[in-house]
């Protein structure tokens, strides 16, 4: 993705909405309108100065018009880029984009789903396909679970290492106020857990929840001029791979690989250089595959290096800080909330969890079954 | 050639599973195994695609138990790495779900279906049949 240029923009504004279970009837653009606007009191920012709309979600077919119509709004550009828990990523990468090129300057990312309140299939529908939905596989997650058997079969990794994953999610989550999940979990407890598509229990699974959020994009000159420090997009990398998990060509290596080169070769950091990382983590397996595949393990010792508490508070590396997918909020299409967290670590508004110097956060998104990968680089105004 | 007002890929694949085949396509631009069927193949973009029937035997690539529900017993699905250069989803019968290993050989069987579900391959264990 050459063309646009580091540091260009900067995210303003960053705002979950109600999360967890909201009140029956609401709607998800309910949610994506009541994260928008707080979003923008977050950077200071009025409806009005809004002129580029980034939505998707799976329980509104024309995101961008939906809420456009609720905010009564008529945004100059508009994007409804859809390719399941990594569309928000790239929204950062058109959205970019398109600043750059002059097409808006004030652009929102939104998201919100009910998944919870209405039901995951109802949520999500998904399309019948002869070559896969005769053999029943539970979608998505039989295909990450497949996956997971094949990292296991390949390099050694046990069911205890993808625990360690679940463990190291929830006692983030116990520092942050507004996680779903309140209790200790051990290692036993996940491995005891109901069976669900083995190896994963029903705890290397994320959070079936409701919630959305927004956040508001601007150039690097109106950023500074805001209510918050500016969290400067770095770079970005955005990669399709297949679209169902017969079609994957390697069920061990992602296109992380390769949507992480885009971002680190255009933020000009390297690996080592990330003080926090969020990774999409739908299930156990994915933080094991996405490390290995950005670059901070070698291929096949994700397991081993997610071991002994090393991405758990405390441990060499931290990851998915607010509690993950798995124990702070999964509401379906999650990766929205995975760069809300990584914005705020940048910003050091983390309070108990907060990252110690945190100027370079990467937050990776995934989408479908394994499917769409899209890295994005922050950073800081020191990292300019 | 497919000719979409008189035939489908799928259409085709599934006749050949009424006759108890696996049904493949071959791109000979390039002499690359096809499947899932299509109109025309990846990567050449052509359109011409040639039916092969698989000698319906492969390998386990990764497996999964599926757990449904309460009332219902745990299903195996399995990726199937076929003889002939392609992979495919299907389930491993005849064998406790949980006992499908990676690496294990198999062979096709066709599921007739019913009135609600058309044919499809599955598999099960090939063991000295190869």
């Amino acid at each position: 993705m050459s063309g646009r240029k580091r540091g260009s923009v900067a995210v303003v504004g960053a705002a979950e909405s109600d999360l967890g279970l909201v009140a029956p009837l609401t709607s998800p653009v309910d949610l994506i309108a009541q994260a928008t606007m707080r979003a923008l009191d977050d950077c200071g920012l009025k409806l009005s100065d809004v002129d580029g709309l980034f939505v998707a979600a799976t329980q509104v077919r024309m995101g961008p018009m939906a809420l456009a119509e609720y905010l009564r709004i008529k945004p100059r550009y508009f994007d409804g880029t859809i390719i399941g828990g990594s569309s928000f990523m790239s929204h950062v990468t058109h959205a970019q984009a398109a600043i750059e090129a002059g097409l808006c300057e004030v652009a929102v990312i939104g998201y919100g789903s009910t998944q919870r309140s209405v039901s995951r299939a109802a949520a999500s529908p998904r399309e019948y396909n002869h070559y896969e939905s005769p053999y029943k596989p539970i979608l998505p997650i039989s295909a990450y679970a497949l996956a997971a058997a094949r990292h296991m079969h390949q390099y050694g990794t046990t069911r205890e290492h993808l625990a360690e994953v679940a463990v190291a999610a929830r006692q983030w989550a116990l520092l942050n106020p507004i996680a779903w999940e309140k209790e200790p979990l051990t290692i036993e407890q996940v491995l005891k857990a109901r069976m669900v598509s083995y190896p994963f229990t029903v705890r290397d699974c994320c959070l079936v929840v409701d919630g959305g959020g927004a956040i508001v994009l601007t150039s690097a000159a109106r950023a500074k001029t805001l209510k918050k420090p500016p969290v400067y997009v770095l770079g970005t990398g955005d990669v399709l791979s297949h679209a169902t998990i017969s079609n994957m060509p390697d069920l061990t290596v992602t296109a992380a690989k390769e949507s992480g080169e885009q971002a680190y070769k255009m933020a000009g950091v390297k690996p080592g250089d990330v003080d926090m990382l969020s990774l999409y983590d739908a299930f156990t397996i994915t933080p094991i595959l996405f490390l290995e595949d950005l670059g901070f393990c070698p291929k096949g010792e994700g397991g081993r290096f997610v071991a002994g508490g090393a991405i758990a508070p405390g441990g060499k590396l931290p990851v998915n800080t607010s509690g993950g997918g798995l124990s702070y909020c999964h509401p379906g299409m999650y990766g929205l909330l995975v760069m809300i967290e990584a914005i705020r670590q940048v910003r050091g508004e983390c309070g108990a969890r907060q990252v110690k110097g945190c100027e370079i956060a990467l937050a990776h998104g995934n989408g479908g079954v394994l499917s769409s990968q899209c890295t994005v680089i922050f950073g800081s105004e020191a990292t300019l | 050639m497919t000719d979409l007002s008189k035939q489908s890929p799928l259409g085709v694949y599934v006749d050949y599973c009424k006759k108890g085949q696996l049904a493949y396509q071959v791109c000979t631009d390039d002499n690359t195994p096809v499947f899932y069927p299509r109109t025309v193949a990846p990567n050449t973009g052509s359109a011409n695609l040639e039916w092969r029937v698989s000698k319906g035997l492969g390998t386990v690539y990764s497996t999964t138990v599926v757990h449904a529900a309460k009332d219902q017993p745990p299903h195996n699905v399995a990726l199937i790495d076929i003889d002939e250069g392609y992979r495919m989803m299907s389930r491993v019968e005849g064998i406790d779900p949980m006992q499908v290993k990676i690496g294990m050989r198999v062979k096709v069987k066709i599921n007739q279906g019913d009135e609600k579900q058309l044919p499809y391959p599955v598999f099960t264990p090939a063991g000295d049949a190869e």
